[in-house]
C-alpha cells in the first residue's frame, strides 16, 4: 500500500498520508537552481509531487534571493517514506514520513540538486 | 487524468456536502477519517469553511459570502454575535484582541478559529438572519462583488443591485453551476466609478448604454493571482439588466464545460480568454450557450472610473456625491470620498451615508456589535462593506449626521483617517493563511502608524493606497495601489527575515494597469523607510501637478527603483523571524509545536464559571 500524495491549496503545502507534510515560506539551500553555487531559495508554491523508491520529492516554484532567478525547480527530495504498509497516522502522529532536516533539500544536499532525473511517481497522484 | 480535487469533487459536491459536513460536527473532530481529511477539508470549503494553516488542525476560517456587500439590518448584529461566541482562539492578536471579524476585498466577512462542532449552531444563527456561508469558497459562484453604494447613490446610471441580486439567488444552490473547474468571481457595477472592479474579475458586467438603452457590458477573464495577473476582456457583447441572468449563466456554463480540469493552476476563466481570445468565447457563447442574439458592446463610461484609480479628485469629475461639496452641508467637512466612499455622502433620496475606515479590515466582535446599535440608531440598520476593506451606514437623516459623527466609536473607525490609514488594505498573512510567507495585518497596521506619525504626503496628493499581500495569491488586491507590498524573505545579518517586493504604478480606471515590481525582497523593517524616502524623493523630482500615479508612468524601472531607497527607521517589527514557523505569529509560546491544535472535540476552552 502507498501513501497518497498530493499538492494541495494552490500549491500552499505538500500532503503525505491526508497530513500536512511541508508549507511554503521557508528558504531553502538548493544547487543546481541558477548561476549560484548553493541558491538561497524562497519556497513560493509547489507545483508537483512524487516518490522515487521510498524519496518523497516535490517541484517547487520560487526565487533564490541571492541572484533572483525566480522559477520551477527539478524534482527535490524532501523526506522519506517509512512503514508504508501501515500508511495511516494514528493519534495525531505522522506513521509514514520522515521530513529530511529542515523539511528540506538541506545545505549541502549537493548531490540531491535539482540536476537529477525526474521521479517516478508510482503510487502518487499529482494534484494542483 | 482528472486531479484528486476533481474526483472528490465528482464523488461529494455542492449541496449534499452539508449533510457530511452536519455530521461530522454533530460526532467531532475526530470522526473524520484521518485517510479523509484532504478530500472533506476540499469540500468543506464549498461551505465557506477552509482549514486554518499548519499548526492550527481542527480550526476554520468561516467566510459568510454578503452579495454586494450589503448587511441588511439586523446582520451585522448577528456577525458580531457569531464572532464572540464562535471565533475566539486560543490565544489573543495584539491589535485586534480575541474575536473580531474581517471585511474582505471581496466585500465578504470571514471569521478565524472555528471548531467544527460548532458549526450547526452557528448556521443555524447565520441562516435564520438571512445569512450564509455557501459557495464562499471553492469551486462556484462565489460572493458577488459591485459598487458598495448600488441603490443608494444618486448618479447611479443602471440600477445594479437587483441584478446583482438576482444572480446571487439563481445562480447559489443551482446544480448546474455548483461544480465549476475553479473559483467563479463575479462583478456588477452600475455606477460612474467603477467601484464594482470587474476588471480583476471572472465576470463583469459594466454599465453600458447602447441606442438609449441602459445595461452592461460583458467581459471576463481578469483576475490578479499567481504572477498572472490579467484585466478582463471585452466579449463585445450587451445586455439590458434582464438578461444578464441568461447571459451570465450561459458563461458560467461555457468555463463548467472547457475549463480545465486536469490542471488547477490553469483552470481559471483568465487563462481560457488567453487560450481562445475574447471572439471565440462570444461565438461559443452565442452557439452553445444562449438561445437568442447577442449585442455588440454598447458605449461604456469607463473614461469615468475613478476607484482605485490613483488618480485625485479631478475637477468636474462626476462621483457619487455630486454637489455634496457645494451645497456647504455637514458632508462639506468630508471632503474626498468620492473614490473610496469614506466621510459624508448625500444618497440619492434625501439620507446620507457614512464611509468609515476599517483598519486592515478588521473589527473586533464589541466594536461589530457596538455599529450595528449605532447604525440602528442613526439610519436603516443597513451596513454596507466596501472592497477597500471599509464600512458604510447609509439611510442617516441629515439631522441624525452631526449626532453619528459625534460617536466615539467614529475615534476609531473614522469617516476623516489620515490618508495612510485610508489607503491601507492587508490579506490574511502568516496568522492563518497556508499559502502565506509574511506576516500582514498587524505588520500593516504598524507601518500606516508609523507613516502617519513621521511622513506628510507631498502637496496634492490626498490619497495614497499601500496594499500589502502576503504572497502571490493577492487577495489584498496589491497590482492595483500605489504602493504595492508582496510577501518575500530575505537574509539580513545573515538571518532569514520577512521582507517585501516593491511594486509601483498599479491602478484600475481608464487605463488600468497592474505594478510592476521594482525592488525585491525589502527587509519588512526598512520599508516605511522606504516608502517615506520614496515620497521625499517623489516631491523633489516631480514635473508640476504630476499625480503620483502619472509620476510612475513617466519613469522607467530604473530610476523608480533608485527613489526607493530602503532604510532602518524607528519603525520596529515584531514579526522579521519566520512567523510562517510559528502555530500563531502572536503567541507567547509561538513554537510549532506549542500550539493546542489539533483540539479534541471534547476539550473545549470552556470558560470557567467560578
Ligand atoms: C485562509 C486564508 C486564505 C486563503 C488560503 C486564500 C487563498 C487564496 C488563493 C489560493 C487565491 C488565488 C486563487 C487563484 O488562483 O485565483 C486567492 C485569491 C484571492 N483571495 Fe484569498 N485566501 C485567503 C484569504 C483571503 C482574504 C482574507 C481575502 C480578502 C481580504 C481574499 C480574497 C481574495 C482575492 C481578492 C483574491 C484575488 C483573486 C483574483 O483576483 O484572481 N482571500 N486566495
Ligand atoms: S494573498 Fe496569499 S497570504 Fe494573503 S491571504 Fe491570500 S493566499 Fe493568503
Ligand atoms: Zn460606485
Amino acid at each position: 500500500m502507498t501513501a497518497p500524495l498530493r499538492v494541495l491549496d494552490d500549491g500552499a503545502w505538500l500532503s503525505v498520508s491526508d497530513s500536512r507534510a511541508v508549507g511554503v515560506g521557508e528558504l531553502w539551500r538548493l544547487s543546481g537552481f541558477c548561476e549560484c553555487e548553493q541558491a538561497d531559495f524562497v519556497v513560493e508554491g509547489f507545483t508537483g509531487t512524487g516518490v522515487d523508491g521510498r524519496t518523497v520529492e516535490v517541484r517547487a516554484y520560487g526565487t533564490c534571493i541571492v541572484c533572483n532567478e525566480e522559477g520551477p525547480t527539478d524534482w527535490l527530495p524532501v523526506g522519506r517514506l517509512v512503514d508504508t504498509d501501515t500508511p495511516r497516522r494514528t493519534d495525531g502522529e505522522r506513521g509514514v514520513f520522515h521530513k529530511l532536516a529542515n523539511s528540506a533539500p538541506a545545505a549541502g544536499a549537493g548531490s540531491r540538486g535539482v540536476t537529477r532525473q525526474p521521479a517516478t511517481r508510482s503510487g502518487s497522484s499529482e494534484n494542483l | 487524468m482528472p486531479t484528486d480535487v476533481e474526483e472528490w469533487k465528482s464523488e461529494v459536491y455542492g449541496q449534499e456536502i452539508r449533510d457530511h459536513l452536519m455530521e461530522f460536527a454533530e460526532e467531532g473532530w475526530e470522526s473524520i477519517p484521518d485517510d479523509e481529511h484532504d478530500a472533506w477539508f476540499e469540500r468543506f470549503k464549498w461551505w465557506g469553511l477552509y482549514h486554518q494553516r499548519a499548526g492550527q488542525e481542527s480550526y476554520f476560517m468561516m467566510r459568510i459570502g454578503t452579495p454586494n456587500g450589503v448587511l441588511e439590518p439586523g446582520q451585522l448584529e448577528v456577525v458580531g454575535e457569531v464572532a464572540d461566541e464562535y471565533a475566539r482562539g486560543p490565544a489573543e492578536n495584539p491589535e485586534f484582541g480575541a474575536a473580531y471579524a474581517d471585511f474582505t476585498t471581496r466585500q465578504s466577512i470571514q471569521l478565524h478559529w472555528i471548531r467544527l462542532e460548532d458549526v450547526p449552531e452557528v448556521f443555524d444563527k447565520l441562516e435564520s438572519n438571512g445569512l450564509t456561508t455557501q459557495q464562499a469558497c471553492g469551486d462556484s459562484w462565489r460572493n458577488i462583488v459591485g459598487c458598495p453604494v448600488a441603490g443608494k447613490d444618486a448618479n447611479e446610471v443602471v440600477d445594479a443591485l437587483p441584478v446583482a441580486e438576482n444572480l446571487n439567488e439563481t445562480f447559489k444552490g443551482d446544480e448546474d453551476h455548483s461544480n465549476l473547474p475553479r473559483k467563479w468571481k463575479v462583478s456588477v457595477t452600475g455606477c460612474r466609478e467603477g467601484c464594482g472592479q470587474g476588471d480583476i474579475n471572472d465576470l463583469a458586467l459594466e454599465p453600458a448604454e447602447k441606442n438609449g438603452r441602459m445595461g452592461f457590458n460583458v467581459r471576463v477573464g481578469g483576475g490578479l493571482a499567481r504572477n498572472e495577473p490579467r484585466l478582463a476582456r471585452g466579449l463585445d457583447v450587451f445586455v439590458e439588466p434582464d438578461q444578464a441572468e441568461a447571459v451570465s449563466g450561459g458563461l458560467s456554463a461555457l468555463f463548467r464545460e472547457y475549463g480545465d480540469r486536469e490542471n488547477r493552476y490553469n483552470a481559471r476563466m483568465k487563462f481560457l480568454v488567453d487560450e481562445w481570445g475574447a471572439q471565440e468565447v462570444r461565438e461559443t457563447l452565442q452557439e452553445e450557450f444562449v438561445d437568442f442574439e447577442l449585442e455588440r458592446a454598447g458605449e461604456d463610461l469607463r473614461d469615468q472610473y475613478t476607484y482605485n484609480a490613483g488618480t485625485g479628485p479631478a475637477a468636474g469629475s462626476h462621483d457619487h456625491a455630486d454637489g455634496a461639496a457645494a451645497d456647504g452641508g455637514v458632508a462639506a467637512q468630508y471632503p474626498g470620498g468620492d473614490h473610496d466612499h469614506i466621510g459624508v455622502h448625500p444618497q440619492g433620496d434625501d439620507n446620507f451615508y457614512v464611509g468609515l475606515n476599517v483598519m486592515v479590515g478588521r473589527m473586533g466582535a464589541a466594536d461589530c456589535l457596538e455599529l450595528a446599535e449605532l447604525a440602528d440608531d442613526y439610519g436603516s440598520g443597513e451596513v454596507r462593506l466596501t472592497q477597500r476593506q471599509n464600512v458604510i451606514v447609509t439611510d442617516v437623516p441629515e439631522s441624525e449626521l452631526d449626532a453619528f459623527l459625534a460617536e466615539p466609536l467614529l475615534d476609531d473607525y473614522a469617516p476623516d483617517p489620515s490618508p495612510f490609514e485610508r489607503g491601507s488594505i492587508a490579506c490574511t498573512g502568516t496568522e492563518f493563511c497556508s499559502l502565506s510567507i509574511v506576516e500582514t495585518k498587524n505588520r500593516q497596521v504598524r507601518f500606516a502608524r508609523w507613516l502617519k506619525g513621521n511622513v506628510d504626503l507631498p502637496d496634492g496628493i490626498e490619497e495614497f493606497h499601500i496594499h500589502l499581500s502576503g504572497c502571490t495569491a493577492s487577495c489584498a488586491q496589491p497590482q492595483i495601489a500605489d504602493v504595492s507590498l508582496r510577501g518575500m524573505k530575505t537574509r539580513k545579518n545573515g538571518e532569514a527575515v520577512e521582507a517585501l517586493d516593491i511594486g509601483l504604478g498599479g491602478g484600475l480606471g481608464e487605463e488600468p494597469r497592474f505594478a510592476d515590481w521594482v525592488a525585491q525582497r525589502v527587509p519588512a523593517d526598512e520599508v516605511p523607510g522606504a516608502i517615506e524616502n520614496l515620497l521625499a524623493n517623489f516631491a523633489e523630482v516631480r514635473e508640476d501637478g504630476e499625480s503620483f500615479r502619472e509620476f510612475v508612468e513617466n519613469r522607467d524601472e530604473e530610476t523608480l527603483a533608485e527613489l526607493i531607497e530602503p532604510e532602518e527607521t524607528s519603525y520596529t517589527d515584531p514579526y522579521m523571524h519566520n512567523t510562517k514557523l510559528t502555530w500563531y505569529p502572536y503567541a507567547e509560546e509561538d513554537d510549532m509545536d506549542d500550539g493546542p491544535a489539533p483540539v479534541a472535540s471534547d476539550d473545549y476552552p470552556v470558560e470557567s464559571d467560578d
